[in-house]
């Protein structure tokens, strides 16, 4: 079948503007609607994106390992043993860029003004470095020197909590491997910041083996933190598992942290739901403006049909229509939509509403995140239901029966 | 070997509980190069005529012929290939495409038809000049007479060079001196491209140019006379 693709383009370009306002109507709708689809989209992903890098960042690393009780009883009792060899050299291979051992256990702080619970981490400073968020959010005082160092890096919501200052003492309480309580002074010597105040609330960190010499645990560790190159894809690192031994369990950070796991995998499917339900407030008015458009020329129709023109080029010439139309308004629509991320690439200040921001885990601060598997999705789906949507007044348009959309008045 | 050919052709209208006959059994035979004029008072099944010899309307029943072909039982992408590669329309009113300059409507079927972009130039600037337009070429319908649209409109319907070209009262709208100068322009044609001219009007001038005149009256053939 001979298709005359120019003349029907032709035809298909020029009908578009014929009534250019009711055009320029649809467009600016259609060009709102991809924006909104992809502004949104980015600045979910961008709120996701965040939540996801801070709370790998916050501590768990790509993967954890742990003893294999540690999760239904994260208490000292489950230590693992020091690192052997094996598993020292499964560290070092490239999918892994770097690793820490940590002793992790809940304690108690006290101030001379106020007592609260808190997480208390013996870290090798070195290791953490570059692996989670500690070595870079000191604002105060210093950062601890070795895993030998006794000082004590508490965050500036617990500081306020206490209404204690750097420089002066307070008391950490913990049990060691015999159930004993075990209390120890520490000066503050650091104060950390980060963008969500729970964290300044949940964590005080000391030197590794001071820990361990103060809760008589020998050189026994609560976990081992890795991160790899994505946190997107951590099959790699999950391989670890091959050395670690029945004793211990290596998790992924998405089965450590469940929500944050299962929101990562649901995104992709809000996305799609949330491109779809703008669609088909758009279709409305997209079918709306074919089905007027075709109302308008049933005698030009008739007389295309009378002239040899087959139902088929009708219908492709209508569908060409609404093509031409959907590609115009996705072009503006994603200029517009980059243009708003660029402009925003600094972030936007959600500071009025930062208790909620904090109680999911985001920043005050959101910074959009435009994806283009979120663009080639989002124009993708308007191109497939817009020219479904285009189908219903193509149709109609190509039953009409010359002789009587001839004499149509 | 006819153009046209209808055979016990009959088309029925129903409204209400009545039966309007606009074609009531008509058999007719239209030859190669023949001007022929379709004349009767208004309702008498002319343009009904006119759209069951072109495929634009189903006969209840009989036979339609065109170029050897029966046409009555065809699909509607069948019919409207047949019309395509056999027929060229001109209408009364609203003949042209309006987005379309003059030159495009020329071009138009030989554009559906496949034909290479410079034959189809070529072709639509040459047929332009013999209806005397070839200046106003890039110029939409709407800036063009009512003669003028005609004329484009016959330029279509002849440029293709189809076996016979059908027109509905094409002088209706136009004034004495602009359907004097069309329907001259229709005769040099049928000389010249050797096409069918099938012509329906109520208008006597129209008929004075006919060689062979039908008469139709309640949709049967009263007259048919060869001049």
């Amino acid at each position: 079948m001979h298709l005359p693709f120019a003349v029907l383009f032709r035809l298909a370009w020029r009908n578009l503007w014929r009534n250019y306002r009711r055009t320029l109507i649809m467009l600016g709708a259609i060009t709102v609607g991809v924006w909104a689809m992809i502004f949104m989209t980015a600045v979910m992903r961008g709120m996701v994106d965040d939540m996801l890098y801070r709370a790998v960042r916050n501590l768990p690393g790509h993967v954890q390992i742990h003893h294999s009780d540690y999760r239904d009883d994260p208490s000292i009792s489950n230590s693992m043993p020091p690192i052997d060899q094996a598993l020292l050299d499964a560290l070092e291979q490239p999918e892994i860029i770097k690793w820490s051992a940590r002793v992790r256990v809940p304690a108690v702080i006290t101030s001379e003004h106020d007592t609260r619970g808190t997480t208390l981490l013996g870290i090798d400073p070195e290791e953490e470095s570059g692996l989670s968020f500690i070595a870079d959010s000191i604002v105060a005082g210093r950062f601890l020197e070795s895993v030998d160092d006794r000082g004590l890096i508490v965050g500036q919501k617990m500081i306020d909590n206490l209404e204690t200052v750097l420089g002066r003492r307070v008391v950490v309480m913990s049990q060691d491997p015999d159930n004993e309580i075990i209390d120890r002074g520490f000066r503050i010597v650091g104060v950390f910041a980060t963008d969500l105040e729970n964290v300044e609330e949940s964590f005080i960190f000391t030197g590794r083996k001071t820990v361990q010499s103060m809760l008589n645990m020998g050189a026994s560790i609560s976990e081992i933190a890795v991160l790899g190159h994505d946190y997107r894809d951590v099959s790699d690192v999950l391989r670890l598992q091959e050395v670690t031994g029945p004793d211990r369990e290596i998790l992924p950070w998405y089965e450590i942290d469940t929500y944050l796991g299962t929101m990562l995998s649901t995104m992709d499917g809000f996305v799609l739901v949330w491109i779809v339900v703008v669609f088909l407030a758009l279709s409305f008015g997209l079918v709306n403006t074919l089905v007027m458009a075709v109302f308008e020329r049933v005698r030009e129709i008739g007389l295309m049909q009378a002239l040899g023109m087959r139902p088929s080029m009708i219908v492709v010439q209508v569908l060409m229509e609404t093509f031409l139309l959907l590609l115009i308004g996705l072009a503006a629509g994603n200029l517009f939509a980059i243009l708003s991320v660029v402009a925003l690439s600094d972030g936007i200040d959600l500071s009025i509403v930062s208790e909620g921001m904090q109680m999911m885990g985001v920043a005050n601060v959101l910074y959009p995140s435009l994806q283009t598997n979120d663009v080639l999705l989002a124009d993708v789906v308007v191109i497939v239901l817009g020219l479904l949507a285009g189908l219903s007044p193509a149709w109609r348009a190509a039953r009409y029966q010359p002789v009587e959309a001839i004499t149509k008045v | 070997m006819s153009t046209v050919r209808c055979v016990d052709l009959c088309r029925f209208f129903i409204q209400g509980d009545q039966t309007i006959k606009a074609l009531d059994h008509v058999d007719l035979s239209i030859g190669k190069r023949e001007f022929v004029c379709l004349s009767g008072p208004s309702g008498s099944g002319k343009t009904t005529l006119l759209n069951a010899i072109g495929g634009l309307d189903k006969p209840t029943s009989g036979e339609v012929w065109v170029a050897e072909q029966r046409i009555d039982n065809l699909s509607k992408g069948e019919l409207a290939n047949m019309r395509l590669h056999n027929i060229g329309f001109v209408f009364q009113a609203y003949n042209l495409i309006p987005v379309l300059t003059a030159r495009e409507n020329v071009e138009f079927v030989m554009q559906v038809q496949g034909v290479p972009a410079d034959e189809r130039r070529q072709r639509a600037m040459a047929i332009l000049q013999e209806v005397g337009l070839e200046d106003m070429e890039d110029r939409r319908p709407a800036n063009l007479s009512g003669g003028q649209q005609q004329r484009v409109a016959v330029a279509r319907a002849i440029v293709s060079r189809p076996a016979m070209v059908l027109a509905d009262e094409p002088t209706a709208n136009l004034d004495s001196v602009t359907a004097e100068h069309l329907m001259g322009l229709f005769v040099a044609l049928n000389e010249k491209h050797s096409t069918t001219f099938i012509i329906s009007t109520h208008d006597q001038r129209v008929m004075s140019y006919a060689r062979r005149l039908i008469g139709l009256v309640d949709g049967r053939i009263v007259k048919d006379e060869t001049r």
